[in-house]
């Protein structure tokens, strides 16, 4: 026995999957993706016993009809992979529902084990379960567990590996279960398994009878299959077609209904066999729904919800400040360490301007990034993430997003100085897909902390007595674009009915340290692990950009020369003791390396593109300066604060000392109020930083998108930019 | 039989058994799936602060849906 046994765990959201999985495996896990989908793909190895189990984690789903991509990942898994053994997991509490999906494993013909948890739960309310009627009557391994405490977890391991072992020494066929599904359909089936036996229809991968059922359920995945296979398929779908027409002449209904309703006759018809039995004394007003009396009432419930936000953004940006400024500054004391080691040079510049400020942007995400994935973590495993979707549905559902989008809004910078990095992941929190990608693509346009400085320079200059009011009117802005913005798009390129909000609101549960912590980490690592090589790389070409070609020689030593002048005649001064000269001569020497440098800048790739494209961006009032800024911006928004410093020979402009630059651009009579607006407009709404656009490639699982955000919000901002400026221009505003 | 209504016009409180389901594709997929088929009782938990969704209980869980969504949706008031 060389190969390793695999085990897959199956079972509805909630019904505690995770808690099992870790409880079976140990911290030792491995996260990955399935191919082309962001539905994650975990793995780990079975712990406490002797054989090698691989044990695989099935995303969380209801059924294994089509109607998400978690469950045709679970389907296409089970079908490809033929696992040894197979663990439904079920809570206990909710027995009937969650055997729809056993119900559905068996039809299939996995070889099941079921595994009852929460059974405390479910004692408290008052159910009584029993386990091994259950197993007698499906004929198969039930164990019962109370999963976050541990127990049974053992039993459920030794039993597991037994059955898997068994298998894989003696295969057998997978035995499929058979429902009856009365004699309206039984017939259509029993003729149709025929016709796919024949053809030889999927016969490899799923029993012919289930894919019959499929057929009648319209499951368009299998139906793609039957068109691609040839003659088989046109066929079927005329046979389940006339199946319908039957139906829904004589009983006024769909196959697909009867389907359902004659899976969960079954399923009663088994509990109502000595199952399940009810001890109705208990039945009283569950702890939950009196929480949910509060959380969920009339005026508590959004005043609850407005203060859950706003602490999470708290506790973030609040918590997650003090070691994110450590990571900085220990970035910058690594710069400046290399900056006094190596000799002036492309070396030197590419290294600490290149690579330690690149990894420098990636590594200062991680505490944000570690701390909102332990908050969502926390509020998705309380139940509380459901009731945020829950309240929010009515509000945001006229934009074409989810209840749900509320969170990365927030995070984004809905409250000004978020930042859309962990923004961007909190989508994650979204299963219906249409409206996470309008989420994912609508959220740069939130105020976030690197826009911050820029806007708080901008306003500071052409609206000294207006600050506040002002940031908050460009807080409000993004708000409203992305709303408008999210409506257009879910109207054009992801246009698509809503989808369907029916969905849990589970029960309120103390979610478990260590569940928390595990989940944390790996959202975290692959962050570091897949984001980070992108970033680097992309800071890298950015520095280069903003670096070559470089001066041209003459040029170059025309600078040079002034500054072997300056230097001399300070050394001069110097041994004159003349102080006043030396202070004169200091500041030329300083203005000397800060011309060149502009120089320097405007002759880089970044300020020929600046140059280039001025003929287009004077409409907005934008120059040459501003447009390099604007091109620096894209590795990080705060990074125009310097650029522009740069492009005006000040020097490097710490994002906390503007205060050259602010004088620069009240005094420069090219940069009227007009053009502060057309720019804070433009800053607000253009292309993501990159940082976020790795995010948005990874969570949307296509570069596509991740490209269309950068072009599709570039061209909306400069629109937007140029039509404040023009008209303004009309209206006399430009003076 | 009771009085047959529309799932949309129930009240918090409410217990009521499913007649009949008109929705069809996804959405009726996905309402089966959840445990919402004829036969089965419901009782309304509660509505949003907007009114809509609607949270209901059904085999011994919590789900919400629409208005929009219950509008497919038939029932026999149990308890009024």
């Amino acid at each position: 026995m060389q190969r390793p046994l695999t085990v897959a765990l199956a079972g509805n959201p909630n019904a505690g999957k995770s808690t099992l999985f870790n409880a079976l495996t140990g911290a030792r896990q491995h996260v990955g993706n399935y191919p082309g989908i962001t539905v994650d793909k975990k793995e780990g190895r079975l712990q406490g016993v002797e054989a090698d189990v691989r044990v695989v984690d099935l995303p969380g789903a209801y059924s294994l009809t089509a109607y998400s991509q978690e469950e045709l990942v679970a389907r296409d898994m089970l079908a490809l992979e033929r696992p040894d053994a197979v663990v439904d997991v079920l809570n206990a509490g909710a027995l009937e529902r969650n055997l729809y999906l056993g119900v559905q494993l068996l039809e299939l013909g996995v070889p099941l084990i079921l595994a009852l948890n929460m059974m405390d739960e479910a004692k408290k309310h008052g159910l009584r379960i029993d386990g091994a009627k259950l197993g007698k009557l499906l004929g198969l391994p039930v164990v019962e567990l109370i999963a976050k405490k541990g127990v049974g977890v053992a039993e459920l391991a030794k039993i597991v590996t037994d059955r898997a072992a068994m298998r894989a020494q003696h295969p057998e066929p997978w035995r499929p279960l058979v429902i009856s599904y009365g004699p309206d359909l039984d017939d259509a089936i029993a003729s149709m398994t025929t016709a796919i036996e024949a053809a030889g229809f999927l016969t490899d991968r799923y029993p012919a009878r289930w894919v019959a059922i499929k057929y009648l359920e319209n499951d368009p995945p299998v139906m793609e299959e039957g068109r691609r296979a040839g003659a088989i398929g046109p066929s079927l779908e005329a046979m389940a077609a006339k199946a319908a027409a039957h139906c829904n002449d004589t009983l006024n209904t769909y196959p697909e209904a009867i389907i359902a309703d004659y899976r969960y006759g079954f399923i009663s018809s088994i509990l109502k066999n000595g199952v399940l039995s009810r001890d109705d004394r208990l039945e009283r007003v569950e702890f939950s729904d009196k929480i949910d009396r509060v959380l969920t009432h009339k005026f508590l419930g959004p005043v609850a919800m407005l203060g859950v936000l706003y602490l999470v953004y708290k506790i973030t940006f609040g918590l997650g400040r003090v070691p994110m400024n450590w990571m900085q500054d220990g970035f910058s004391l690594l710069g400046e360490t290399a900056t006094s080691l190596l000799p002036e040079g492309l070396l030197r510049s590419l290294l600490v301007s290149g690579v330690i400020d690149g990894a420098g942007g990636v590594l200062s995400f991680v505490p944000l990034i570690l701390i909102i994935f332990m908050l969502i973590a926390f509020l998705e495993d309380s139940g509380y993430m459901a009731r945020i979707a829950y309240m929010l549905d009515r509000v945001f559902r006229i934009f074409g997003l989810h209840g749900c989008s509320v969170m990365p809004f927030i995070i984004s910078g809905g409250i000004a100085g978020g930042c859309a990095v962990p923004g961007v992941m909190a989508s994650r929190t979204l299963r219906s897909p249409k409206e996470k990608l309008a989420t994912l693509l609508t959220v740069p346009f939130m105020t976030c902390g690197a826009k911050l400085p820029v806007f708080i320079l901008l306003t500071g200059v052409f609206f000294p007595r207006f600050q506040a009011l002002v940031l908050f009117a460009i807080t409000l802005s993004g708000w409203a674009a992305a709303l408008c913005v999210a409506w257009f798009l879910r109207k054009t390129m992801i246009a698509g009915p809503s989808t369907p909000f029916v969905m849990e609101l589970p029960p309120y549960r103390l979610p478990t340290w260590k569940g928390l912590c595990i989940h944390t980490w790996e959202r975290t690592w692959q962050y570091i692990r897949k984001a980070g090589s992108v970033i680097l790389a992309i800071s890298v070409l950015l520095w280069a950009a903003m670096t070559f070609p470089g001066l041209p020689g003459e040029e170059a030593a025309r600078y040079e020369a002034a500054r072997t002048e300056i230097s001399a005649a300070l050394d001069n001064a110097k041994t004159n003791g003349d102080e006043q000269a030396v202070q004169k001569l200091t500041e030329d020497l300083g203005s000397a390396d800060n011309e060149r440098a502009a120089a320097a800048l405007r002759h880089s790739i970044a300020g020929r593109a600046g140059i280039a494209v001025e003929s287009v961006s004077r409409y907005a009032g934008f120059d040459w300066r501003t447009n390099i800024a604007l091109i620096g911006g894209f590795a990080a928004k705060e990074v125009i604060v310097s650029t522009l410093g740069t492009a005006y020979s000040l020097g490097k402009v710490e994002s906390g000392e503007t205060t050259p630059l602010a004088e620069q651009l009240a005094g420069d009579p090219a940069w009227t109020m007009l053009k502060g607006v057309s720019l804070i407009v433009f800053i607000l709404l253009y292309a993501p930083c990159f940082i976020t656009v790795v995010a948005i490639a990874r969570e949307t699982g296509s570069w596509r998108w991740a490209l269309f955000s950068t072009a599709f919000n570039t061209g909306l901002a400069f629109a937007l930019a140029a039509g404040v400026y023009q008209i303004g221009t009309l209206m006399g505003l430009g003076h | 039989m009771n009085a047959q209504v529309n799932l949309r016009t129930l009240r918090k409180g409410q217990k009521a058994v499913i007649v009949s389901i008109a929705a069809q594709g996804e959405l009726g997929r996905r309402i089966r799936d959840m445990g919402l088929v004829p036969g089965a009782e419901i009782a309304i938990v509660g509505r949003a602060p907007l009114r809509d969704p609607v949270a209901l209980r059904v085999k011994d869980f919590t789900l919400s849906l629409r208005n929009n969504e219950a509008d497919f949706i038939e029932v026999a008031i149990l308890e009024p």
